[in-house]
């Protein structure tokens, strides 16, 4: 029923990213780069320290603007560029950093309340009361990333990996339709990491699923296509047996 | 629902139960209404300071809760006075018109230049400007002492958040917003009676009690105003507004990203306490009994953010806390009754050394105590905070820093 879809695009494309380039200072951090992802794919994107996995987030995401570039968005090809974070995170985009970022001062529950999806405007959220399914909701994402017994503490007091757990719950909380997730695996426990790598797979069952990853192990066992990010742009995609025997691929990242 | 939120702040009804028990025995002390033990002058002083624990409140929910350092919430206490002295002025001195021409009729074009030249003779004028279109209308002022400084705050605000102005940048451009409004005010022609101010608040029109009885009226109208101001503040940080907004002290990018709109709770809260702050004022400058630009003056607004300090931000009884604790101990130094001390080679007057006093114990509060006064409570109640080796709640920088957390 939609037809002003690029060529080349297909329905099947969620996030079209075509000719990206962003520089800071003179120094390109992206350059000319293009990235789609279906609604329910699993990619990993991996790359030596400063080959502009962050910068393409921070685009994605609307933290920082393309000197020029499309990024696209769904069936109906919204342009992001024009939309700020906050709408950007409304439209379906969720990100988890690096670094777990979660409100030390407040309460697991509190947190996943934040997150929930639900009206964000300030009169709205004035207004809102938990409801019994709210509550049941939380309960339940908490249960999922494992924090079940955690829920009236300070997030400040669990430890790294929990707060990389409560992350994540936050933003199965948001029901996003895209999930961007930086290094989600950093800090875990080898147990840890298994789950995070059945969580995500679980994920892309019906979500795209983006996973920015240093560690080659945690990628084999996501086992999907991945792409290779090198000064800004990308050097190879594919699987990551296809990647790895890429001689360029080799050169700059795999070789060192 | 109701029980459950006191249930969760038990503070609230303590809050309450503080302020009816004071405002009771201050009433029953009093000349109008017992022994008179405690004088009009102090009956005044305390609903003053009840006025200023309202602001604190409106300092604590931009400050402590959203992390906004805000230095110019005197320019909207201020405003919220000139609004409601308007109104007093002017139909005091009409009184006064009308009393003295006796049985002559007067045309109410008459009326209106005989209570211009009447007002602004001091400033060598005769007509009354067009800001006091309304000022024999209460109704009206009194929804001006709401509406102006809402839309300033609504305005100043939009363009200040919109730009994503943060930190000691938006704390400058707000100082620099209530020297400004200061300035314009001390002008002849700003139609506000220039440096002379708005005067003879403390007289009501139309009411022919004395003082004795109208300062306990504005005592119970104050504490009426900070009960209902400390319960509104109570429910909005307590819900998930609350959540949202504290998230925005520690880590507004983080909440940027969760879809909320930052700026747009910045405003929201920024303009909601400058109304706050302009009903203290609008109940304060009637006890005061005058009104200046002086009062708008930078350093108002930047003792207010040190009560606050002082206080412990973050929580509303700790600003209450701060306000009242400084100012009353302040109208007690600068009263002159404190005895001086003679040193031998220098004798402190306390009036002159209360300011560095001040100083000192802002600079003390915030290197050992950043939880302030109300921390003392904490210790209280034994509630011990969790070790973080003191990391940072927030990478912000109006975030809360884990010795200001509370368990």
């Amino acid at each position: 029923m939609n037809v002003a879809i690029k060529p080349g695009a297909g329905s099947q494309t969620l996030l079209e990213v075509s000719g990206i380039s962003v520089s800071f200072d003179g120094f390109k951090a992206i350059n000319n780069l293009s990235f789609n992802i279906g609604p329910t794919e699993l990619r990993a994107v991996i790359g030596p320290n400063g080959a502009g996995k962050t910068t393409f987030m921070d685009i994605v995401t609307g933290k920082t603007r393309p000197d020029e570039g499309s990024v696209l968005w769904g069936e109906s090809s919204t342009n992001l560029l024009r939309l700020n974070e906050a709408k950007i995170a409304r439209i379906g985009i969720g990100r988890k950093f690096q670094k777990p970022t979660v409100f030390e001062d407040q309460t697991v529950t509190e947190n996943l309340m934040m997150a929930l999806k639900a009206n964000r405007s300030p009169f709205a959220v004035l207004g809102w009361k938990a409801g019994d399914a709210d509550r049941a909701r939380v309960e339940e994402i908490a249960a999922q990333v494992g924090l079940a017994d955690q829920l009236p503490r300070k997030s400040g007091e669990l430890s790294h990996g929990q707060k990389q757990w409560l992350e994540i719950g936050m933003l199965l909380a948001q029901e996003p339709k895209l999930l961007l997730v930086d290094e989600p695996a950093a800090g875990m426990t080898l147990a840890e990491r298994e789950q995070t790598t059945a969580l995500l797979v679980d994920l892309a069952r019906d979500h795209a699923v983006v996973v920015v990853e240093h560690d080659m192990e945690f990628v084999r066992r996501l086992n999907c296509k991945v792409t290779v990010l090198h000064e800004g742009s990308v050097l190879a995609e594919g699987s990551l047996d296809h990647v790895t025997a890429d001689k360029r691929v080799i050169e700059v990242y795999l070789g060192r | 629902m109701k029980s459950g939120f006191l249930a969760k702040n038990p503070s609230v009804l303590w809050f309450l139960l503080l302020l009816a028990v004071f405002t009771l025995g201050v009433t029953f002390l009093s000349h109008a209404y017992g022994p008179g033990a405690i004088s009009t002058s102090m009956v005044k002083t305390l609903g003053k300071t009840l006025c200023l624990c309202l602001i604190a409140i409106a300092m604590d929910l931009v400050w402590g809760y959203t992390g906004i350092l805000s230095l110019g919430h005197f320019a909207f206490f201020g405003l919220g006075g000139y609004m409601i002295g308007m109104w007093l002025m002017y139909e005091r001195t009409r009184d006064i018109v009308l009393k003295s021409a006796g049985e002559f009729p007067m045309t109410p074009q008459e009326v209106n230049d005989a209570i211009g030249t009447q007002i602004f003779g001091v400033v060598g004028g005769s007509d009354l400007p067009a800001i006091w279109t309304f000022a024999g209308n209460l109704p009206m002022q009194l929804l001006f002492v709401v509406l102006v400084p809402g839309l300033l705050a609504l305005i100043f605000g939009w363009l200040a958040f919109r730009s994503r102005v943060t930190g000691v940048y938006l704390s400058i451009l707000t100082q620099a917003m209530t020297l400004a409004l200061s300035l314009y005010l001390f002008q002849n022609e700003s139609g506000l009676r220039g440096n002379n101010g708005l005067s003879g608040l403390q007289n009501i029109p139309g009411v022919s009690a004395g003082q004795d009885h109208l300062s306990i009226w504005f005592l119970w109208a104050s504490a009426l105003a900070l009960g209902l101001g400390y319960i509104a503040a109570s429910l909005i940080v307590s819900g998930k507004f609350g959540s949202v907004i504290r998230g925005i002290r520690d880590d507004e990018a983080r909440v940027r990203f969760l879809g909320y709109s930052v700026e747009g709770y910045k405003l929201f809260v920024f303009t909601l306490t400058a109304v706050i702050a302009a009903i203290a004022g609008a109940l304060y400058y009637p006890q005061a009994g005058i009104i200046n630009p002086g009062e708008m003056a930078p350093i108002a607004s930047i003792y207010l953010a040190v009560w606050v300090a002082i206080g412990g931000r973050g929580r509303l009884y700790g600003a209450v806390m701060g306000a009242a604790f400084v100012f009353i101990v302040s109208s007690w130094f600068t009263g002159g009754r404190v005895p001086d001390l003679p040193l031998g080679f220098y004798t402190i007057d306390w009036v002159d050394w209360w300011q560095v006093l001040l100083g000192l114990a802002f600079v003390l509060v915030t290197l050992f105590a950043p939880k302030g006064l109300s921390g003392l409570i904490d210790l209280f109640e034994g509630i011990r905070r969790p070790n973080r080796h003191g990391a940072p709640l927030g990478p912000d920088k109006g975030s809360f820093r884990e010795e200001e957390a509370q368990e």
